[in-house]
């Protein structure tokens, strides 16, 4: 079979999928199916860009997400009032403090004579830079913190918009994709400079350790995200249901097709998503393709299958790791805001790795690790799955426990537990998948 | 007085409290390194293998509880110890059999075998929650003090009290009985010397005539059987909830790779430095100082470094300064 026609079908299968999803349940869950799918897909894009091109093991994809969903944050919801002046500029002052100290640092490291001097004064700058990165946050964040903390008690975000969250719709949320990128670009620096040229194992420690730290952060340093508080509402880039229900125009159209005016603002509103978050994903899939056939994506390859080979060719091989690392932790980044986008809100206690990191590589693995199109499909595959074995493991119970007395402590247990069923799934599907077909779904050329 | 107050304050949130946890991450880190020294892959599964094997414990415990059979003082979960142990050596025989073996007659290059793994991780964990759900478990019984803070402070007239849980001490005294088996096992035994051979030199090892496969069956018995008991010992301590030991992975992981992955000794050393990294610097410190500095000098915060929502910080903190500045760990690892 030609293989335009197998990766066709596939895709054709997935579409399928979706739009029996459509026909049995409704409409409203087969596009959300489609939004995640894609959100999923770049994702899935940037882990293969690692995985695929590179070889590098990156475990963090969680914390990379959830910085994308900080940058919808911080770029979405309007300054909170007073917030600034209270303790922004002490806040903001302390971690440049907190920044130089480190710099400061690495030049003392680079520049002095290896010995027990230095050491004693590297040790000594980093205390007293801790004590006083504390001195002045501290005060700033308690201030910044006491705003009325029921709403704010936190900083905010830059959005100049007029903040009628809930009407109109607000394009200026759109820049937080870029800025998510960039923010998990810098956390994957950090973690490159240190871990890369070490064991390949090393490189999946390390980011497993970001990871968990940067959820902690957006967990308990309520100045910045309110904590588990939330922060809920951020402006949409795409109309609202209620403005659209209101919108004569708007009903009237939707009269004509036979739609009921509720039912269309909902779908409407998720088609609009799904053409914004499409135009993203063909954007980053085409970069990736142009990469992968690229001297660029051809000496990653290269670098992969044999390192010490290509090193020998002359190729600085921790240099393009770097490179690989940091772009692919930025396609996760974007996907991340864009997500929280989609949400309205950033919940840091729905981040979890089994969700967030494991699913992204069961995707990968799946749709075929090293092939663009194979991530795509992964994604979307993956996440249908992940949407629909809860319901189908349900029914699975039911059928199980049919026979069994109604009340019996088995049977109950048996039904809650069937919730469990996905990450089970999950896992079998990624060993199965490993084991007969490691190339995955769409193997790499 | 007040030195000795200062003292018993520092022995009470900062000491004991360091030794216990120091001790059930060495036991785990051991498990870790061993995995990493035999079947050279790290082992993402091992909190879950530790979540598992707990969970055996503590279904176990409570079906000797509904039986009436106790420990007395201590908590039935020892008794019931042995025989997770077995039920986990048999999930990870079962497991390698099935899963991994293929990948190691097959040559795969670590990494793959580190993905296997966390497949492993998402089947684990599906099947502790589709046992006991994720929700945390209570199977500690018998007496909960050795020494209890009051007791203390009437025996001694201290202003500090000193507290010494059951669950301390046995953690404690297991790790010692646990470790000391293990280096006498590794040291004086023939298996054992022939697992150190095959971490050392593995053609050396073959050509000299040891079995690869016994090599690979005996380790997987110990890591089950260090992964059960660390688990017991973690969810005896602190409470059992299987959501927490994949978390315990990060501290782990820094264990076994501050000592040196692949390293016995250091793996211990690790899980002690990591340990008392985290409880010193998430200690609130105000409490020894006001004994100890003069009183009008007395600290008016909680003089506390990091709070504690950022012990993982501190752990991978140390990590990273060991990858910057020691990658082979304090015990000459096999790793660069």
């Amino acid at each position: 079979m030609n293989e335009t026609i197998k990766n066709t079908m596939l895709f054709g299968i997935v579409a399928g999928l979706i739009v029996i999803v459509g026909y049995m349940q409704n409409w409203s869950s087969a596009l959300y199916i489609v939004q995640m799918g894609l959100v999923s897909a770049i994702m899935a894009l940037g882990v293969n860009l690692q995985w695929g091109f590179a070889g590098l093991f990156n475990v963090g994809i969680m914390g990379f997400v959830a910085l994308g969903g900080l940058a919808a944050v911080l770029v979405g919801m309007k300054p909170t009032p007073g917030a600034f002046e209270a303790g922004g500029w002490g806040v903001i002052g302390a971690l440049l403090l907190g920044a130089g100290t480190i710099f400061a640092t690495i030049l003392l490291v680079k520049n002095l004579p290896k010995g027990r001097l230095r050491t004693l004064i590297v040790l000594a700058m980093l205390v007293t830079g801790f004590f006083v990165f504390r001195s002045l946050l501290d005060p700033s964040v308690s201030l910044i913190e006491k705003i009325n903390p029921a709403q704010y008690g936190y900083l905010g975000g830059i959005n100049p918009g007029d903040g009628k969250v809930g009407e109109n719709y607000d394009l200026f949320v759109l820049l937080a994709w870029p800025l998510g990128g960039l923010f998990a670009a810098g956390a994957a620096w950090i973690i490159g400079k240190t871990a890369l040229g070490l064991r390949s194992d090393y490189l999946a420690i390390a980011t497993l350790g970001i990871a968990e730290i940067i959820i902690a952060i957006l967990k308990h340093e309520d100045w910045l995200t309110r904590g588990v508080k939330n922060v809920i509402g951020i402006p949409r880039p795409v109309p609202y249901e209620l403005t659209l229900q209101n919108n004569p125009d708007f009903v009237e159209r939707a009269a004509s097709l036979g739609f009921d005016p509720v039912d269309a603002s909902t779908l409407w509103v998720k088609v609009l998503y799904i053409v914004l978050f499409l135009i993203v994903l063909l954007i980053l899939l085409w970069m990736s393709q142009r990469a992968l056939h690229s001297p660029w994506g051809r000496m990653l390859r290269a670098i992969r299958d044999n390192e010490v080979a290509a090193e020998a060719m002359g190729k600085d091989v921790t240099a393009r790791h770097l490179q690989v690392f940091i772009l692919g932790s930025a396609v996760c980044g974007i996907a991340g805001a864009m997500m929280t986008t989609l949400d309205s809100q950033l919940t840091p206690g729905t981040y979890v790795p089994l969700r967030f990191t494991f699913l992204i590589w069961v995707m990968v693995i799946v749709g075929g690790s090293g092939n663009n199109l194979g991530s795509v499909l992964g994604g979307f595959l993956i996440w249908f799955l992940w949407v629909q074995v809860e319901p189908m493991g349900l029914w699975l119970m039911e059928q199980i426990t049919s026979g069994m007395a109604d009340g019996s402590a088995l049977k109950e247990h048996l039904i809650d537990s069937a919730a469990h069923m996905r990450l089970l799934t999950m896992g079998i599907v990624l060993l199965l998948v490993l084991r007969f077909s490691p190339r995955g779904l769409i193997p790499e050329k | 007085m007040d030195f000795l107050n200062a003292i018993v304050a520092l022995a009470n949130y900062v000491l004991i409290p360091g030794i216990a946890y120091g001790s059930q991450l060495a036991l785990g880190a051991l498990g870790v390194t061993l995995v990493y020294g035999i079947l050279r892959f790290s082992n993402f599964a091992h909190g879950d293998t530790m979540a598992l094997g707990a969970m055996s414990a503590v279904l176990i415990t409570w079906l000797f509880q509904s039986w009436g059979i106790s420990l007395g003082p201590l908590p039935t979960a020892l008794l019931a110890l042995p025989f997770a142990i077995v039920i986990t050596i048999g999930l990870l025989l079962f497991t390698d059999r099935t899963v991994y073996k293929f990948y190691r007659v097959k040559k795969a290059k670590p990494v793959i075998l580190v993905i296997v793994s966390l497949g492993i991780t998402f089947i684990y964990n599906g099947v502790t929650r589709f046992i006991i759900g994720p929700n945390d478990q209570n199977f500690l019984d018998g007496e909960r003090f050795i020494i209890k803070a009051r007791t203390f402070k009437e025996m001694t007239g201290l202003r500090e009290g000193l507290a010494f849980k059951t669950t301390q001490g046995i953690t404690i005294v297991t790790a010692i009985v646990v470790v000391i088996a293990l280096f006498w096992f590794l040291n004086k035994t023939r298996s054992g010397k022939s697992m150190r051979a095959y971490s050392d030199n593995e053609d050396l090892a073959l050509l000299s005539g040891i079995n690869p496969e016994r090599v690979v069956m005996i380790t997987w018995m110990i890591v089950a059987a260090l992964a059960t008991i660390a688990g017991v010992l973690y969810g005896l301590d602190k409470s059992y909830k299987p959501l927490t030991y994949f978390q315990l992975l990060l501290p782990i992981f820094a264990s076994a790779i501050v000592g040196g992955l692949g390293s016995p000794v250091g793996a211990i050393a690790g899980g002690f430095v990591i340990a008392f990294s985290e409880v010193t610097v998430t200690y609130a410190w105000k409490k020894v100082l006001v004994y100890l500095m003069p009183e009008n000098l007395e600290p008016s915060g909680l003089v506390q470094l990091l709070s504690t929502d950022y012990k993982f910080a501190v752990s991978f903190g140390i990590l990273l300064i060991v990858l910057l500045v020691k990658p082979t760990g304090l015990f000459k690892g096999q790793s660069v």
